[in-house]
């Protein structure tokens, strides 16, 4: 079995609303030199598969049909093969 | 001339819908289960996506939505020249069907907005504001906290150029204001439509500023010009 965790994120040039009020927040806190914040989230999923190839050529499907809509975010997404 | 308003597990502005169209406009109408393919979907003239939460807005509003079953029959409807109207939560739904383009993002300022509007509308020769004049200013509903309309900028050109940008957000005089916008949509955009102009989504809800007891019946004009539309009547539009 593998555990496949799924980063995704709002594309760079879209504002980030949530970031740009918690950027505030830590500022109103005295952190100093907070030049960003972008919040995103993950996705982690347990997939049966045979390989990481097999796994991450399914995990793509996904995340073209369902997971990511690619007028806003960007993903990149890792594999661990994890003991059932 | 029958009406249909389809129906997801969160959908809420279902019951405004049909209200407007059985005891406003006086038109026969159905809810639809989104579970169904709708076999006899020719049978309607005009498909209404309502507004709400469906799947309360899992993964991304909209998302899970635009994989129902009752999409497919839809997007077939839409091929074949159907008039589709998408509010609020309907708008984004779609939107990630494919069905029109670009994206609902947060609210710039993240709070959930619920309030009265005005929109100016772009276009008046669509099926749905045919019997609005261009530049005529609706106050409106709007409630929603993903109504930031976003699209590439190569879109937006498109959208414009293609007449396809319906209506914008504007203040009491109709002036397209950064202070009028109330979620931070790319141009105040507020509803936008396909390039054939049959399907048509947009934040604003005609279903509930239909009547002046809700303090507003300037949204009915867009039921008024569907079923002009349907008639082959129109006022100022086509």
């Amino acid at each position: 079995m593998f555990l496949v965790k799924i980063y995704v994120q709002l594309k760079k040039d879209i504002l980030d609303a949530q970031g740009k009020a918690t950027k505030k927040a830590l500022e109103s806190l005295g952190f100093e030199g907070v030049q960003d914040v972008r919040i995103g989230k993950e996705i982690r999923i347990l997939l049966d598969g045979r390989d990481i190839s097999e796994v991450s050529e399914k995990v793509r499907q996904m995340c073209d049909k369902l997971l990511i809509n690619p007028v806003m975010e960007d993903y990149d997404f890792k594999i661990m093969e994890v003991e059932k | 001339m029958k009406f249909g308003v389809v129906i997801f597990p969160g959908s809420s502005g279902e019951g405004d819908c049909f209200y407007v169209i059985k005891n406003i406009i006086n038109k026969e109408v159905d809810y639809i289960w989104h579970k169904d393919l709708i076999k006899d979907i020719d049978t309607y003239d005009c498909i209404i996506l309502p507004g709400g939460s469906s799947y309360g807005d899992y993964l991304r509003p909209g998302a899970i939505a635009s994989k129902s079953p009752v999409m497919e029959s839809i997007k077939e409807f839409a091929a074949r020249g159907g008039l589709v109207l998408g509010i609020c939560n309907g708008f984004q739904i779609l939107l990630e069907s494919g069905l029109l383009p670009g994206i609902l993002l947060q609210n710039e300022n993240i709070r959930f907005k619920c309030q009265y509007t005005q929109v100016r509308v772009e276009n008046n020769k669509t099926p749905f504001t045919g019997q609005c004049s261009k530049g005529q200013v609706l106050k409106v509903a709007m409630a929603h906290g993903y109504g930031r309309y976003y699209a590439p900028e190569d879109v937006i050109k498109d959208l414009n150029k293609n007449g396809q940008i319906i209506f914008r957000y504007c203040d009491a005089q109709g002036e397209i204001e950064i202070s009028a916008n109330p979620n931070g949509s790319v141009e105040n955009i507020a509803g936008i439509s396909n390039k054939k102009g049959n399907v048509f989504g947009t934040m604003i809800h005609p279903e509930r500023s239909s009547e002046e007891i809700l303090n507003s019946s300037q949204g009915r004009v867009i039921f008024d010009s569907i079923i002009g539309y349907l008639k082959g009547v129109t006022v100022n539009g086509k």
